[in-house]
């Protein structure tokens, strides 16, 4: 178990560490820092300086270490569009981003598992063939699609919800959240469908074919035989057993939902880490760039490894040095 | 004479096709006794597990009872349907499948499956469900039950588990048990233990048992009494000695010959000719006459008559040995 977590840990630092060299070359290889930096009045002695405290001039190896050292830290440097600290502009647009992931998320799972349970449930009847028809378009229609179509319908048209922003929010502590207010509840719901409708699609499509897997399994006729109600064979028999493969596929979901927010929070102006990347490429703000990837790299990683450590704790067949006594 | 647990008079399962209607199952009728055992053989494909799973009500679709009554005790059970069916599994008819390995929810410990079913059929409290887990697994010869009941059934070998899936077909104390080649998947040295285990619950507790055996050896070792089954009719019926020494019917002397019995010595093995014909593709009249080396014009013609004498029957124009024409 522990060697188990050890090398996973592991693993993941590898990846952070590539991550971080591209992040790094980005700094060192887009446009000149100097350049960047400095602006147009500028002397020879200037830029020596510069090079001189930013360390430029010493081998890459070196550099890349000093790097990885302040990114570890979350420093990231100036955003050379804003002039302020990157890691202050993230964390005061991170509560947006993760507000919205985790709503989505949160309604991509739950929806997702129900209603990939019923329409395993009910295989043959006419609400889960019309909700996997459905299902469909919602995999194949991309997300800004679906997020402008509801704008049109339930804003335009209806004019029940807004189109773009987050609504009033409330400051915690540095904190801003839009949960505590019912307008900042109302500019949730259409970006968490958007944000969400993909994955929920996927997660349902998954837990179905899962389920129906598991349903025909011998186990299942055994609790069958056994007496047990329908409500325990399917949930507590066979749910379980569904669950265990579709965990890691579905935090990986929950992950790229973070990822994805970036097109959802575009289409709705909601001004959460995504917007911020993207007004960064369009003004080729380094660090800001930099820094969203590494973030974005350090949420995968971190998911990944977390989900996991989850399918160890639900299949007891992995937890190998529990078998006590008896038994092969 | 110890009274009647199973009557199955004139059972007739049907597949509804595209290609039209198949009957696996077509009027079979015997009787079980309280703590006997009824073994049931035939080739594969026979109807054995057909005749099992309309017993407890559990045939997949298509397959459906389509004619004929079975009694449980002094229930007719044939036409139950739903909840009442359900109460039924596992509390008067439990159910013990062929292989092990597959037969345990491997996400569940053992004593969760087996207090689960007690407490879904018995008016216990967890803690009396759980003493009399411990006591059921005591019973089928599980070493340490109190201490072994918290694992997961990958912690057991194949053996053990089989004596598992036996304590859970007993855990409510149901008064038939529908064991269907529950020693296939086993040892050769796990398959004597796990019979001679069926022989001494069925004859300590009175219990019913419907033991379908590809294997002659545990028929001759187990079984009061065999019926023998070719393309979804009763070829023949009776207490094993004589069926085993001296079979009426035709089908069943020349499976008793095609199988090599450890008291028949080092006799050559004769085949019958042919295979089991399909069955969208039986013959009219007696369904074996194809393969058979006495058979008449009449067999070719219409169904054969069924045949007694004092304690056998078999479904044969020309049986080998005298019996009494009873209707044809
Ligand atoms: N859905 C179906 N459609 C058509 N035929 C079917 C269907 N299900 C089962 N059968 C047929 O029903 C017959 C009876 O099957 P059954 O499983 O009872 O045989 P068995 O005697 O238990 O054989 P085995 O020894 O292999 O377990 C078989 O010939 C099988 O091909
Ligand atoms: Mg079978």
């Amino acid at each position: 178990m522990l060697a188990y977590v050890i090398r996973r840990v592991f693993q993941s630092a590898i990846v952070l560490l590539i991550v971080g060299l591209v992040a790094f070359a980005m700094f060192r290889f887009v446009g000149d820092p100097v350049d960047n930096m400095l602006g147009q009045e500028r002397t020879q002695a200037d830029i020596e300086r510069l090079r001189d405290r930013l360390g430029l001039d010493l081998p890459f190896p070196v550099q890349y270490w000093r790097f990885l050292q302040e990114a570890a830290q979350g420093n990231f440097g100036l955003s050379y569009r804003q002039g302020r600290p990157v890691s202050d502009i993230l964390i005061e647009r991170a509560p947006a981003t993760l507000e919205l992931a985790a709503v989505s998320g949160v309604l991509a799972l739950f929806v997702g598992i129900g209603l990939g349970v019923f329409t395993a449930i009910r295989r043959r009847g006419t609400a889960a063939n019309l909700i996997m028809t459905v299902s469909l378009i919602g995999v194949s229609l991309p997300t800004f699609l679906i997020g402008i179509l509801l704008i049109y319908l339930f804003s335009v048209e209806l004019g029940w919800l807004p189109s773009f922003g987050r609504g009033e929010v409330v400051d915690l502590g540095g904190w801003t959240t839009g949960f505590l207010t019912i307008s900042g509840l109302k500019a949730l719901i259409l970006p968490s469908i958007t944000l969400g409708l993909y994955q929920m699609t996927l997660i349902m499509r998954l837990v179905r074919t899962e389920m129906l897997e598991v349903l025909r399994q011998d186990y299942i006729r055994f609790a069958r035989a056994r007496g047990l109600r329908e409500r325990s064979v399917n949930f507590r028999h066979a749910l379980k057993n569904t669950l265990v493969p579709v965990i890691t596929i579905t935090g990986l979901q929950l992950g790229s939902i973070i990822a994805f927010a970036i097109i959802t929070e575009t289409v709705f102006q909601w001004p959460g880490v995504g917007l911020l990347f993207i007004n960064a490429i369009q003004f080729v703000d380094i660090p800001v760039m930099a820094a969203y990837l590494m973030l974005i790299s350090v949420m995968f990683v971190g998911i990944n490894l977390i989900v996991d450590l989850l399918y160890f704790a639900i299949d007891p067949r992995l937890r190998v040095d529990r078998t006590g006594g008896g038994g092969k | 004479m110890a009274k009647t647990v199973l009557s199955v008079r004139d059972l007739v399962v049907e597949i509804p096709t595209r290609w039209g209607v198949l009957r696996p199952v077509d009027r079979v009728s015997y009787d079980i006794a309280a703590g006997e055992i009824l073994g049931v053989v035939g080739e594969s494909g026979a109807g054995k597990s057909m005749t099992g799973n309309a017993v407890i009500g559990l045939l997949d679709r298509p397959a459906q009872i389509a004619g004929g009554e079975i009694w449980l005790g002094d229930t007719r059970i044939d036409s139950l349907r739903g909840e009442p069916m359900r109460k039924l599994r596992g509390r008067r008819i439990g159910m013990i499948f062929q292989d092990p390995l597959t037969s345990l929810n491997p996400l569940l410990t053992i004593g969760d499956q087996l207090t689960e079913t007690i407490l879904e059929h018995l008016p216990v409290t967890t803690a009396e469900a759980r003493a009399r887990a411990i006591a059921g697994l005591e019973e089928v010869g599980i070493p340490a039950a109190r201490d072994r009941i918290d694992s997961y059934p990958h912690e057991f070998s194949g053996g053990m588990r089989q004596r598992v899936v036996i304590a859970l077909a007993l855990c409510a104390e149901p008064e038939l048990i529908i064991a269907d080649e529950p020693t296939t998947a086993l040892d050769v040295s796990v398959q004597a233990q796990i019979i001679s285990l069926l022989k001494r619950l069925c004859r300590e507790r009175g219990v019913a048992v419907m033991l379908v055996t590809h294997d002659m050896g545990v028929i001759a070792e187990a079984a009061d009494r065999v019926a023998v089954m070719y393309a979804g009719r009763l070829a023949e019926l009776g207490p094993v000695r004589e069926v085993l020494t001296r079979a009426a019917h035709p089908y069943t002397a020349g499976l008793m010959a095609s199988t090599p019995l450890a008291s028949q010595g080092r006799e050559r093995l004769r085949q019958i000719p042919g295979s089991m014909p399909r069955l969208g593709q039986l013959p009219e009249g007696c369904a074996f006459h194809p393969r058979c080396e006495i058979a008449q014009d009449r067999c070719r013609l219409g169904p054969s008559p069924h045949i007694e004498d004092g304690s056998g029957r078999a479904s044969c124009w020309y049986p080998l040995h005298n019996m009494e024409k009873e209707d044809a």
